[in-house]
């Protein structure tokens, strides 16, 4: 059973950059374990820490000043490799949710079967929370996965956000996919019989 | 009703639809390399269970193999670890496995469709986002993450909701020493790297009908970089030919019987897609990329854009993309010095790429400021080389033949590229770090590659042919 997932409260770590990839979020050096754990120390590897292995002080990650469970982020997050280490790594930080005004497919669905709630908004209300976010670090947000919506509490505004009802069921229940798919084995068998037949 | 060529396979596979949408997708194939798969196979063996269809799985170690002295042990203990984990696996399991030195081994992407495993109608998956390759063929092919990787393991299906549909249609005649690759960039470069996002793509009109097997293989990889779920080019006598007699293709009277199958698979003449997308060949010129996502692509002669063309909310990316490449918006990209180049990846691996690479360094030498890696994509590929000569070629002029995998594509394994440096690569991806943390990835296709390895610097090859 997975971690379920209903609403969530928290502050923001923003990093405004457009078409963040994999290969940031993770890099492939990185990607040479076996299990799912301890990705989280490397995430943003390259951003987080300078050629010589330390902490870089100016990336938003260390600089003390943002910290939550929520990463806002620059529209078309997560494209390029199909790496699920990416969505282990941002689970492994500590994010539960991301914010953006648009994300790749395979990452989509990566953190999804995570517990990592991807919310996509609108452009405008992208730049509003980032806009507050900076200006206030202390400021929240809240996401209601059942009412599909997220609010900016510093300015009350909300949007709703979408997500296909069956992956809203299995995040709320802490269900997987393959709960599903192996309580529907009849159906397949039925289908390759069907097919072998034609 | 008339359909699309992805409809008319989708279709075929639905097990069935949820009433939100969500469709349960029956899977042909699945591809395993050692990366993307342990997690998964853990988590079968945690659930208790064992591959539902071991037969329609093929395992292929390639991310992070050597390149040289592949009959010995790995050396890097981490790398050694993970290739013997999908052993271990495939062995468990009863998988088959084609595993270091094995004669099919090779980059999953490059052997799949040479030993005839990938066939037009299938669906297919692997946890590999260049898994759309496979759709050049006419099937369905698309990258996914572990978790899925596990699901199709246990199941042999995936929950999947069904994606829009594109077609990008090339018309015209493509000029000459405009390669596949080319036309792949000047594609991305103009629909940005986000642009295909929630469509599955496909490729039609003359300029793609004019192609080679190969050459589609080459679109189809690269359709993930513009976000595409996928991309697909319907099959035809191209195809079939290539296919005929390859190891796993189907033979005789099942050859006839799915050859007549093959034939329905295109899109009807009216049939709707969501968004219909025109270029035209003569638009085409052998193209670089100057930034950190192959959107960032131009032709070869032209300059890098000012900020000012950038949306502004992009500018922060596009000023961080070009102080990453060390490059200055209204440069040419022609004369830039070029430290390495590497001929290879599930991109520009194929025979047809050894081929163009050695056309023009044939009778030249190698820069000696270049360090080249020339890595073919399958011992298949490798044996093709050898059969055909280029090797003697490219040792003449001073280049080495290398070992089959994934190489310095995205450097798991010993081929990195130093910080700082700048490399030439036919591969797919130029983000930051790909080719080794610092490096400087400009993507090109085989000509130009070639053209660089012998000038030393970003050289139009047309000069050179």
């Amino acid at each position: 059973m997975k971690e379920k997932f209903e609403i969530l409260t928290s502050t923001c770590v923003p990093l405004p950059l457009e078409n963040i990839d994999t290969d940031q979020i993770i890099p492939a050096r990185f990607l040479k374990a076996t299990t799912r754990e301890g990705f989280g120390d490397n995430l943003f590897r390259d951003w987080r820490y300078g050629k010589d292995g330390k902490l870089n002080p100016d990336f938003v990650l260390n600089k003390g000043t943002y910290y939550g469970q929520i990463l806002v982020a620059g529209k078309n997050f997560g494209s390029g490799s199909s790496r699920e280490h990416a969505a282990w790594a941002l689970v492994g930080y500590g994010f539960k949710v991301i914010v953006s005004s648009f994300f790749a497919d395979i990452f989509k669905n990566n953190s999804m079967n995570n517990g990592l709630l991807p919310v996509v908004v609108s452009p405008e209300f992208l730049n509003e929370i980032l806009k507050t976010v900076t200006e206030n670090p202390a400021s929240t947000l809240t996401i209601d996965l059942p009412s599909q919506t997220i609010t900016n509490n510093a300015t009350h505004r909300s949007e709703h956000f979408d997500i296909n009802s069956y992956k809203k069921d299995n995040l709320i229940n802490g269900r997987d996919d393959i709960d599903f798919l192996l309580a529907n084995k009849e159906k397949i068998e039925q289908f390759e019989k069907k097919r072998t037949g034609e | 009703m008339s359909k699309t060529l992805f409809d008319k396979i989708w279709e075929k596979h639905v097990v069935d639809t949820l009433s939100d949408g969500t469709i349960q997708l029956y899977i042909d194939r699945l591809y395993c390399h050692e990366v993307t798969s342990p997690q998964a196979f853990a988590g079968l063996r945690a659930r208790g269970l064992k591959p539902f269809r071991p037969k329609q799985i093929t395992c292929v170690p390639d991310h992070n193999i050597p390149t040289l002295h592949q009959d010995q042990p790995i050396k890097d203990p981490v790398s050694k670890k993970q290739v013997d984990t999908l052993m271990a696996n495939a062995k468990e399991f009863g998988l088959t496995c084609y595993g270091l030195m094995h004669p099919k081994n090779g980059i999953v992407h490059v052997v799949g469709p040479e030993e005839g495993l990938t066939q037009p109608g299938m669906t297919i998956v692997c946890g590999d986002s260049h898994t759309s390759t496979h759709g050049a063929m006419g099937c369905v092919a698309f990258g996914i993450g572990t978790s899925e990787v596990e699901m199709v393991l246990a199941t042999q299906c995936l929950t999947q909701r069904k994606p829009k549909t594109m077609r990008i249609t090339i018309d015209g005649e493509r000029k000459p020493g405009v390669t596949a690759k080319d036309i792949a960039l000047y594609i991305i470069s103009k629909m940005t790297t986000g642009g295909a996002t929630g469509y599955f793509v496909e490729y039609a009109g003359s300029a793609i009908r004019h192609t080679t097997m190969e050459e589609r293989l080459t679109i189809c990889n690269l359709s993930i970089e513009m976000g595409a779920r996928g991309g697909m080019i319907a099959p035809d006598e191209v195809t079939f030919a290539y296919l005929k007699d390859r190891e796993f293709a189907p033979r005789g009277d099942e050859w006839k019987k799915k050859l007549n199958e093959w034939k329905q698979l295109n899109s009807d003449p009216d049939a709707h897609f969501d968004k219909e997308i025109l270029f035209h060949a003569e638009d085409i010129e052998p193209m670089v990329t100057y930034g950190t996502n192959p959107g960032m692509g131009m032709a070869i002669t032209g300059t890098i854009p000012t900020l000012e063309s950038v949306p502004e909310s992009g500018r922060i990316s596009y000023k961080k993309s070009l102080d990453y490449m060390g490059f200055k918006a209204g440069e040419k990209m022609i004369g830039k010095p070029v430290d390495y180049v590497f001929l290879g990846s599930c991109t520009n691996g194929r025979i047809e790429d050894f081929r163009a690479f050695a056309s023009i360094v044939k009778g030249k030498k190698k820069a000696d400021s270049v360090t080249a890696w020339i890595v073919p994509g399958s011992w298949m590929v490798q044996r093709q080389i050898v059969a055909e000569g280029i090797d003697k070629i490219l040792n003449e002029a001073g280049f080495e033949l290398r070992q089959p995998g994934c190489s310095a594509c995205l450097a798991m394994n010993d081929d990195k590229v130093p910080a700082g440096k700048y490399s030439v690569s036919t591969s797919n991806r130029n983000f930051e770090g790909r080719q080794g943390q610092g490096a400087r990835t400009i993507l090109v296709g085989p000509l130009v590659a070639a053209a660089a390895a012998i000038t030393g610097k970003i050289t139009d090859p047309r000069t050179l042919l």
